[in-house]
C-alpha cells in the first residue's frame, strides 16, 4: 500500500500536461547527465525527451546520450540485475487470429502438438460472453514450478524470467504438475526441428534451440529478442495490438506497433487483473478485462481449433 | 534338542520345487520383456507411453506410490508390532521385511522409469535443492532402504549361524552363511548388541517409515490441484499403505506356507490375527477416504465438483467403487466372521486389498491431472484422456514381477520365519511350563 501514494502522485504530475514520450525500453539508453547540461547546450542541438525513473519527463541533447549495453555483464542465468521484465495483454483486443502462436512457434523451432502459447476460449459463467485469452508462461514472481525443481533445472532470475535449463532437466514433470497455468510442455520424443539456426552453444536463454528430449519447455519471454532491443515474437506477430510488453522498473510498456503506455496508469485505469491471483503465485502477466471489444467475440471462431494444437512450422 | 533339530530342518531354505521354478522363470521372462520395454523408451522417449502434457505422469508414477505404500508394512510389522509387544507377529517379521525392501527397491528403479532424463539422475546428488519435495522423497527412501535393509540383516545373523552348521556338507554355500554370520557365537556381549540394535533401528525406522509416504503424499499435496490440494494427503496415505502392505503380508504368507510347508509355524491363528488387524486398518482408512472426499464434496468449489464428479458418476466411477466397495468395504465384512478369517479366505481378501490398492493410486494420480484449472483445449482428442500402452503395462508389470522375483528369491537362501527367535520362544515356554512344574 505504501507504493500507491507515491504513484498517485506520479500520475497527477503527469495529468498535469506533460506529453508522455517516448521511453527507451529494453536495450535501455543511459542518461548521463541531468537537465542543468542540457540548460546550457546550444538551441540547434537536437533535443530528447526521456522519462526519469520518477516519471518525469525530462528533455536532454541527443549528444549527451550513451548507448549502454550492458551484454559483458549479462549471464543467462542471472538475467538483466536492473530489469523486470513484464507483460499486458488486453482481452479487449484478441480475436484469436493465432499469429502470435504462429511466431512463437517459428521463432523458438517448436514442432509437434508443442505451442507454449495457447489461445483459450474462455467464459465465466452462461450470463457473460465468452472472450479469447492468450496464456504463456506467466513468468510468476513466487514460481510453483521453480520451487519443486529437484535439480535448479528451472530457475528464476533478477529480471522476472523464468527459465529452464534443459541440459540439467531430469524429466520429472513436476513442474508441470505445479505449475497452475498449464503452460509447460515435455518433449515426449525426439523432437523433430529441421531448421535450426546455428550450433551455437546452448544457452537456457532461447528455449526450443534446441529442444531436447525428456526435457521440459515453455515460453521463455523472449529474452533473445529483448538483448536485440527488439519485442517478444508474440508482441510483434499480434495484428491486434494485444500484448505490451516492457520493463516494470521503467514503468512502461510498448506494444507490437511500437504505442508504449505507462504500465502504472494503464493496469489501473483498465482494471487489470492477474491470472487465479488467489494462488499467490504474483505472476507478470497482467490481463486486460474482454470489456469495449474492438470486435465481435465471433470473428475469432474461424481460427478456433479446440483438438488442434497449432500450425506448424511446416505449414507456415 | 530334537525340538531344535527339527525347528532348523523345517525351517531351513529349501530348493525350489517344480512350480517354484516355474514360478521364477515366469517371473525372469516377465521381466524380460519388461526390459525390451523399457529400452524401447529409453530409445524413443516416453511418447510410448500415453502420458501427454496434461496427463502429464501416469501409471509408472501410481505404481511407485504403491510400491512406497507396500513398503511401509516392513515398519509396521517388525517395528510396531514389536515394540507393542504383539509377540504373535515374530514369524511374520522377516516376510514383511523382505516386502519392504523388495517393494522399496522396486520403487527406487520405478521413479527412475518415469524420469524423461535418466542418465541425468546424478543431478539430484550434484545439483539437489532441498525445498523440492522429491529431494526429500530421494532422502528418505535411501535412508528408509538402508534401515530396511538393517532391519532384515540384523535379525537373521544368529539365523546364518545355525544355517552354517545345517549346510556342513555344502561348503560353498556354509561358507556363505558363515560370511554373513559376522561371526555370530551367541554370547552375551553379542546378544546384547544384537537386541539393542534391533530395538534401536525398530524405534528408528517408524518415523522414517512414516515421513517416506508422508513426503510422497506431498508430491502431490504441495501442487494446487484439485483432488491433490488436501491437508488430509499425508496421514491419508500412510493410512492406505498400513491397508495395502498388511494384504501383501497376508497374500505372501499363505503362498510361502504352501510352497515351505510351515503350516506349523504360520497357523490359522496368524490369519486370524492379521485378518482382525486388517479389518482395523481398512476401518481408519475409510475413514480417511471419507474425510478426503466428503468435505470437498460438501463445498463443491468449481474445480473440486469437476474432479469428485469425474470419480463418483464419471468415466472413473466404476474403477472407483469397485475399489472403495471390493477393497475396503467388503474386506472389512468378511473379516468380521471368523470363517472369514481363516488362511484361505483372508489370502483371497488380501489379493483384493492389493489389487484395490494398486487402482486406488491410479485413481489418486490420473484423474486430477485430467482436470487442471484452465480449460484442456487446443490438444489433440487423445490428449484429454489417460489409458497406459501396452509397453507401459509391460514396464510395470515388469516392475510388480521383479518385485515377486526378489522376495522369491531371498526366501531361497533366507529362512521364511526367524529359526532363532522361534528356538528361543520354545525354550521360555518350556522354561515356563518346568518352572510351573517346580512349584
Amino acid at each position: 500500500m505504501k507504493d500507491s501514494n507515491n504513484q498517485e502522485q506520479r500520475r497527477e504530475f503527469i495529468r498535469k500536461g506533460f506529453k508522455f514520450g517516448l521511453v527507451a525500453t529494453a536495450g535501455g539508453v543511459l542518461l548521463t547527465k541531468y537537465l542543468s547540461t542540457s540548460a546550457s547546450a546550444s538551441e540547434s542541438e537536437e533535443m530528447v525527451e526521456l522519462m526519469t525513473t520518477e516519471g518525469d519527463l525530462v528533455k536532454v541533447p541527443k549528444s549527451e546520450l550513451q548507448e549502454h549495453h550492458n551484454a559483458s555483464a549479462y549471464n543467462p542465468r542471472e538475467g538483466f540485475a536492473d530489469k523486470k521484465f513484464v507483460m499486458v495483454v488486453d482481452l479487449a483486443k484478441c480475436k484469436n487470429a493465432r499469429k502470435c502462436q504462429e511466431a512463437c512457434n517459428k521463432g523458438h523451432y517448436i514442432t509437434g502438438e508443442n505451442a507454449w502459447l495457447k489461445i483459450y476460449k474462455m467464459q465465466e459463467s452462461k450470463e457473460t460472453s465468452p472472450y479469447w485469452m492468450p496464456t504463456q508462461c506467466q513468468h510468476c514472481d513466487k514460481p510453483p514450478c521453480v520451487k519443486v525443481c529437484p535439480v535448479d533445472a528451472t530457475f528464476k532470475r533478477r529480471d522476472g524470467i523464468v527459465l529452464i535449463d534443459n541440459e540439467r532437466c531430469i524429466g520429472c514433470r513436476f513442474c508441470m504438475a505445479a505449475c497452475p497455468y498449464s503452460v509447460r510442455v515435455f518433449n515426449w520424443e525426439e523432437p523433430k526441428q529441421e531448421e535450426q539456426a546455428s550450433a551455437e552453444p546452448y544457452t537456457p536463454d532461447f528455449c526450443g534451440k534446441p529442444s531436447v528430449k525428456g526435457t521440459v519447455d515453455k515460453c521463455d519471454f523472449c529474452p533473445h529478442q529483448t538483448i536485440k532491443g527488439e519485442m517478444p515474437f508474440c508482441v510483434k506477430a499480434c495484428p491486434n495490438d494485444v500484448f505490451a510488453f516492457g520493463d516494470m522498473y521503467e514503468d512502461a510498456v510498448t506494444n507490437g506497433s511500437g504505442t508504449t503506455f505507462k504500465l502504472s496508469e494503464l493496469l489501473k485505469e483498465r482494471g487489470a487483473h492477474r491470472l487465479m491471483e488467489s494462488l499467490g503465485t504474483e505472476p507478470s502477466v497482467y490481463y486486460l478485462p474482454p470489456v469495449d471489444r474492438t470486435d465481435d467475440f465471433e470473428v475469432g471462431l474461424e481460427n478456433y481449433t479446440p483438438y488442434e494444437s497449432v500450425k506448424k512450422d511446416t505449414e507456415l | 534338542m530334537k525340538d531344535y533339530d527339527k525347528i532348523v530342518q523345517d525351517l531351513a531354505p529349501k530348493k525350489f520345487g517344480f512350480w517354484g521354478k516355474i514360478w521364477v522363470t515366469l517371473l525372469c521372462v516377465i521381466a524380460a520383456f519388461a526390459m525390451y520395454a523399457y529400452y524401447q523408451q529409453l530409445s524413443q522417449g516416453l511418447v510410448i507411453t500415453h502420458m501427454r502434457d496434461y496427463s502429464l505422469w501416469g501409471v509408472y508414477i501410481s505404481n511407485f506410490v504403491f510400491f512406497v505404500a507396500i513398503s511401509l508394512v516392513g515398519s509396521l510389522v517388525t517395528a510396531i508390532l514389536r515394540l507393542s509387544g504383539a509377540n504373535w507377529a515374530t514369524p511374520l517379521t522377516r516376510i514383511s521385511e523382505v516386502i519392504a525392501v523388495a517393494a522399496i527397491v522396486m520403487a527406487g528403479l520405478t521413479i527412475i522409469i518415469d524420469m524423461g532424463r535418466p542418465e541425468r539422475f546424478y543431478n539430484l546428488f550434484i545439483h539437489g535443492r532441498l525445498q523440492s519435495p522429491i529431494i526429500w522423497d530421494v532422502l528418505v527412501i535411501t535412508t528408509y532402504l538402508f534401515i530396511s535393509l538393517l532391519l532384515l540383516f540384523f535379525p537373521l545373523l544368529p539365523d546364518f549361524s545355525i544355517l552354517k552348521k545345517y549346510f556342513k556338507d555344502k561348503p560353498k554355500l556354509s561358507n556363505w552363511y558363515n560370511r554373513l554370520s559376522l561371526k555370530w557365537k551367541g554370547d552375551d556381549r553379542q546378544v546384547k548388541i544384537y537386541n539393542k540394535s534391533i530395538y534401536t533401528l525398530s524405534v528408528l525406522i517408524i518415523p522414517v517409515a512414516f515421513g517416506i509416504h508422508t513426503v510422497t503424499a506431498w508430491l502431490f499435496a504441495t501442487t494446487y490441484r484439485p483432488g491433490w490440494d488436501s491437508s488430509n494427503f499425508g496421514p491419508y496415505f500412510i493410512a492406505g499403505a498400513f491397508v495395502a502392505g498388511a494384504g501383501a503380508v497376508v497374500s505372501v504368507m499363505f503362498v510361502l506356507r504352501k510352497a515351505y510347508h510351515l503350516e506349523d509355524y504360520i497357523t490359522d491363528f496368524h490369519f486370524d490375527k492379521m485378518g482382525k488387524l486388517l479389518v482395523l486398518l481398512c476401518l481408519v482408512y475409510l475413514y480417511f477416504n471419507v474425510n478426503e472426499y466428503l468435505v470437498p464434496a460438501y463445498k463443491t468449489t468449481e474445480e473440486e465438483a469437476d474432479h469428485l464428479k469425474e470419480l463418483f458418476v464419471g468415466d472413473y466411477a466404476p474403477m472407483f467403487w469397485i475399489v472403495i466397495v471390493f477393497g475396503l468395504i467388503v474386506p472389512v465384512i468378511a473379516l468380521l466372521f471368523k470363517k472369514g478369517r481363516k488362511p484361505l479366505p483372508v489370502f483371497i481378501i488380501g489379493l483384493f486389498v492389493v489389487v484395490g490398492a494398486w487402482w486406488k493410486r491410479y485413481l489418486i494420480v490420473t484423474p486430477t491431472l485430467l482436470h487442471p484449472f484452465l480449460p484442456v483445449e487446443g490438444v489433440p482428442k487423445e490428449w484429454h484422456h489417460y489409458f497406459p500402452t501396452g509397453l507401459e503395462w509391460t514396464i510395470t508389470i515388469g516392475t510388480l514381477s521383479g518385485a515377486l522375483l526378489i522376495i522369491t528369491l531371498l526366501f531361497r537362501y533366507l529362512p521364511v520365519i526367524p529359526i532363532h527367535e522361534t528356538i528361543e520362544e520354545l525354550e521360555a515356554k518350556h522354561q515356563l511350563k518346568a518352572q510351573k512344574n517346580e512349584k
